[in-house]
Parts: C-alpha cells; structure tokens; sequence
C-alpha cells in the first residue's frame, strides 16, 4: 500500500512537469497549427541559462527568472524569424523547421557547454516528508513543482478566458482573417502564443533538470525523452485544450509511474505507446479536443 | 501531384518519334521498366567505376531510398505522414537478422522482411486511417520511440542493447575471387531500389494511385463515389511500410548487424526530413534526400574538421551546419530540393522562350 502511494505521489509530480511541456507544445499549436520539436532543445538553452546564472549569482530564484526571461525571448524571436516566413505553406514545412532548430540548438549547447552532464540545484529540500515512521516519496521541491505546474495553468485559463488579449489570442488561432478584420494583430498574437509557450517549456526545464526520483542532468541531449512524453500527454488530452494537456500530463505521468514501479523502467516507452494507440482508437482527436473526430 | 512529374516522365513524343517510342510514352508499365533498365545500367556502371567506398555511400542511400521512397508515397499519394518509419526498418532489418541467423538464402529473406513488415503495417495502417495530422504524427512517434524497446524487452529474441550480428552475403563465385564485398552489398542494395521504384511507380500511376489521391483531397467526395476511405488509407500505409522494411533488410546486410541503436527517433525524424527537403510527394525528390541523408553528415564533419577549433565546437559543428541547412532548404524552397529544381527548370524555359520572342521579333 506504501507503495502504491509513493508511485502515485511520484507519479503526480513527474505528470506536472509533463503538463508543463504539454502546456507549451498546446500553446504552440493553438496559436501557429505547428507542432513544436524544438521545444525540448529550446528549454535545455534556458535551463543551462539559468544555470549560468546561479553559478555566477548563487541565488536559484535568480536562475529561475533569468530562464523564464530568456524562454519569453527566445519563443519570440524564434517565431518572428524562423516559423513566420514558413507559414501559409505546405503544412509540413514549420515542422521540418522546428527539428533543424532541434539539431542546431543541440549543437550550440554542446558548443557553449560541452556534453558532460551537470547537475542543477534544488531549491526545496529533496528529502521525502515523513509520515508515522515512514519516509514518503514526496518531497517538498515536488509540493513545489505541482504548485507551480498549477499555478502556470491557472495563469494560463485566467489570461484565455477573463483579459482582452487572451480573448485576442483565442481570435487570432481560430479565425485569423475574420480577427484579422476585426483589428486584432494576428502576427503579434502568434509571437505571444510562442513566446508564452516558450516560458512553460522553461519552467518545465527548471523543474525536470532537479526532479528526483530521477533528476535529469543537464546536458545538451537530456531532454528529449521529456519532449516526447510532454507530445504524448498533449496529444492525449487534445492538441486544442490546455485543461487537456494538464490532464494528460498527470495521466501519462500517473500511468507510467506504476509501469515503471511494478514492471520495470524497460516497459516504459511500450507502456506510453499502449496507452496513446488505445486513447486514439477510442477518442482519435484526444480526451478533450474541441473539434468533432472524423468519421470513416 | 506526381503524375506531372517530368524529369520520371519519358519525353512527350515528337513527330519524328517511333511507335514503339509512344507506346512507351503511354504506358506506365513499359515506361517504368525502361526507367528501371535506364537506371539500373547507370548504377550497374557507377558502382563498376567508384571506389569500394563510394559503393558503400551508394548502398547506404539505397536502402534510404527505399524508406523515403515509401514514405513519400504515402505522404504525396494518401496524405498521410508518419514518424514512424523508422522502426518500421528495424522490423525489416531484425526479420533479416533471424532469418540470415537461421541460414535462409539471400532473396527470400528480403521478401520476408518485406512481407512480415507489411503485416505489421496493416493494423497500423488501420489504427493510422483513423487519426489525422499532429494526432497521427502523435501515435506514429511514440512507435518510433516504443518499438525499439522491444530488443530491451526480449534481450534473448532481439538481441538487447547490442542487436543481432549476421554473416554478410558473399557475392558468387562466378563474379571473380576479387570482387570486393562491398560492390556486391551496393548490387543488392540498389537492385531493392530499383524494386521500390518499380512498384511506386507503377501503383503511383494507377488507378489505385488515382483513388488514394483522390480520397487524399477529399474523403467524402472519394467516399461518395464508392472509394473504401479507410481502407485505401489502410492499405497506403501497410506498402508504405514494406518499402521501409526492405530498407531496414538491406540495412542489416550492409551493417551485417541489427541493433536498436540504429533505429532510434532520429532515424524516423531524419527521413521526414529526407522526404519533405528532397520534395513531397516526389520519387525523384525521395533520390534528393537519400542523397542528402548520405552527403550532409560527411560534408558537413569535413568542413567542419578543416578549421582548427577546440573539441567542443568542432565535435558539434556537423550537426550545426545539419540544423542550419534543413531550416536553410526550407526557407529558399517551400516545396523542397525537388520543387525548386522544377521551378528554376521552367523560369529558364520561359526566359529561353522570352528571348527567342524577342529576337524573332526583331528580324
């Protein structure tokens, strides 16, 4: 039973940061119709950026804001130059651009970092609450990864659904002539949609590169396991909706915590491909796309 | 999309042509019999004149080849994408493995790993008919990453980490004591090339080819006139996915192992990028990003190893100048190497026609 509870709890913990990467491939894909393979490599940048930060500062939440910063910049940017000119074309063409940012990305981190893997602080205690005489597998940095997951998807519901440029946003991903004709900056929606993505896909970075039960070192491949997880959770919740990708998230995390603790870490990516094929063939547009599934 | 294809085409028979020029301007069949003749001498000749090395080049772009090959197909002709295709070569290249191990002969076990990856494809195919666009891509990914992890599952079966190793094809005996191993890997591998081109061609120039366009541009409108959606898609996919396994097979041969590192997502990401650079849709594009997949990596370390620069960077270089180039091909030509190609083709015809307007004009 003890053990149920420390895979369920771990398994909520690593689903959030799942979330969180869900949540930025989601905004990307609400905003631009792209689904984004850079994002992995894009949030192992900043994460190495805010560790340059607490290196050269020696304060974590320095490093924390210096990686949300530089992701809201880098989205941006990547947007405006990269995917902007690509739009309107062939529907794979964004794509085939987002993974050579992938490869280009992975290289620049190598170039700047090297390929040893480093560690990356914590910044709550990493030992298990205790519980009547047993040590629990929650600690008080993963109390603070699925806060801050929540916090970031409360954020996000609150700028969609109650202030005039979420409504903007929603407008410009929808319908983008009619928003257009209406007065709404369409392009400028797109750059934000990204450049919030970006932020999530920093905050996800932070988090995963000091998670235990199994920290990611940082190094310029280490998150790409967690990119496709964040995809598979995306697309189990439905690309459109962001409650979808929380959800998802914490399913896929909750599910592949049990795999791995009751059947071995091997069954893992066979165990996220099972459940992705058996949500798709039930429901081929996610748990809560908005869109109506199409018939054969 | 591809029927218009010119540089596959024969030429359009002038007025001083044959009748045997016309019948095979008209018929698809003998049109891709010449074509596999035609090329089939050129390689014939190519790999008799090159270097050992370069024979191995030309086989490791044939079994590219043939991946990309299948996946253009489906995604020019059925509008499908998959990435995926990279394990469906590893299903050819272990069902050659096992097979090689167990002692059988060289072409019915590449038959057999083009019909055990058929089987394969087709409750995938059926699974894959039903999802669309960033879904589709979704399931198809999680293959790529899912399905080599079955050699970790069984280590006894498949091998684990280390993969199988097989005995390499010895070419026959009547070919000479010196014929390099080599030149015969790069004859096997282009002869299932050339088997690939052969078939899409032929199936791309049908009417099963024109149904699976036609249920690509509109499902409803295919579905009315009394086209099985699904099971086009189905069937798409499941070829598609026997082209990929014969890739895989002539992979092992050339490799003389099958290991899951060889298969990994990057193999899959690598040949959606193959197709969609070469030219979607294309099999002429599909020769442009297995010569791109083979080329760019060496290119690319020799540049990058003629500068004196320190490990860090020049380690990371190739892969640099890689990112930079697919993002570079897909700025200048939307529509690929191959799409580029044709529209520098009809600017120059149209300036040579603008020109010679002008100066019959002036007389």
């Amino acid at each position: 039973m003890t053990r149920f509870l420390d895979l369920t709890l771990s398994g909520i913990s690593t689903g959030a940061v799942y979330a969180a990467v869900a949540l930025a491939l989601v905004l990307i894909w609400r905003a631009t119709r792209v689904v984004n393979f850079a994002q992995g490599a894009m949030l192992m940048i900043t994460t190495f950026i805010a560790l340059a930060v607490i290196n050269a500062t020696g304060s974590y939440w320095l490093g924390f804001v210096a990686a949300l910063l530089s992701g809201l910049v880098l989205g941006a940017v990547v947007e405006r130059v990269l995917i902007r000119p690509v739009e309107g074309g062939p529907p794979l063409n964004p794509v085939i651009v987002t993974l050579g940012l992938y490869t280009l990305l992975v290289a620049v981190g190598g170039m700047i970092w090297g390929n040893t893997p480093r560690s990356f602080p914590a910044p709550f205690s990493l030992r298990g609450y205790r519980v009547g005489g047993t040590t629990l597998l929650f600690t008080p940095n993963d109390t603070f990864i699925v806060l801050i997951v929540l916090a970031l998807a409360l954020g996000l519901a609150v700028l969609f659904r109650a202030t005039p440029i979420g409504l903007q946003m929603r407008a410009a991903a929808f319908r983008p002539e009619v928003a257009r004709l209406l007065g709404v900056r369409v392009g400028r929606m797109f750059t934000l949609g990204w450049a919030l993505a970006a932020v999530a896909g920093a905050l996800a970075g932070v988090l995963v590169a000091a998670a235990p039960p199994s920290p990611t070192p940082l190094s310029p491949n280490a998150f790409d396991p967690i990119l496709i997880s964040g995809f598979v959770a995306a697309v189990l919740g439905g690309l459109d909706s962001p409650p979808g990708a929380v959800i998802g998230g914490l399913v896929l995390g909750l599910a592949l915590s049990y795999v791995s603790g009751y059947e071995g870490s091997t069954l893992v990516p066979l165990a996220a491909l099972a459940i992705l094929v058996i949500v798709l063939m039930v429901r081929p547009t996610g748990l809560f796309a908005a869109t109506r599934e199409r018939r054969v | 999309m591809t029927s218009t294809d010119p540089a596959l085409r024969e030429p359009a028979p002038g007025r001083a042509t044959s009748a045997v020029r016309r019948a095979v301007g008209e018929n698809t069949l003998l049109r891709s019999l010449v074509l596999v003749i035609v090329v089939g001498v050129a390689l014939l000749l190519l790999s008799d004149v090159v270097t050992t090395y370069r024979d191995l080049q030309l086989s490791y772009g044939a079994y590219y080849f043939c991946a990309l090959a299948g996946l253009t197909m489906l995604a020019g002709t059925s509008g499908q994408i998959s990435l995926g295709h990279g394990a469906l070569m590893a299903v050819g290249a272990y069902t050659v493995a096992k097979l090689r191990n167990t002692g059988w002969p060289l072409v019915p076990e590449l038959a057999a790993a083009v019909v055990v990856t058929l089987i394969v494809g087709i409750p995938m195919g059926a699974a894959a008919s039903r999802l669309r666009g960033p879904y589709l891509a979704g399931a198809t990914l999680a293959l790529a990453v899912g399905l080599p992890a079955l050699a970790d599952k069984f280590p006894s079966f498949f091998g684990g980490e280390n993969g199988l190793s097989v005995n390499p094809s010895t070419p026959p005996a009547s070919l000479g004591a010196n014929f390099p191993l080599e030149r015969w890997e790069a004859w096997i591998a282009c002869a299932g090339a050339l088997i690939v081109l052969f078939a899409l061609y032929n199936l791309m120039h049908s009417g099963l080819g024109r149904s699976m366009r036609a249920v690509r541009d509109d499902e409803i409108a295919a579905g009315l006139a009394g086209l099985r959606v699904g099971r086009m898609q189905t069937l798409a996919f499941a070829i598609s996915a026997a082209c990929a396994g014969l890739g895989g097979g002539v992979f092992t041969l050339v490799y003389q192992s099958a290991a899951p590192g060889s298969f990994q997502l990057q193999l899959s990401l690598y040949l959606l990028a193959g197709v969609v650079i070469g030219g979607l849709g294309s099999l002429v594009g599909a020769v442009w990003g297995a010569a791109l997949l083979v080329f760019l990596p060496n290119w690319s370390t020799d540049l990058a190893n003629s500068f004196s620069l320190s490990t860090n960077v020049s380690h990371n270089l190739p892969l640099a100048i890689y990112g930079v180039v697919l993002i570079a091909v897909m700025l200048v030509w939307p529509s690929g190497i191959q799409g580029g190609v044709r529209a520098l083709s009809r600017s120059r015809s149209r300036r040579l026609r603008g020109a010679g307007a002008r100066s019959s004009a002036q007389t």
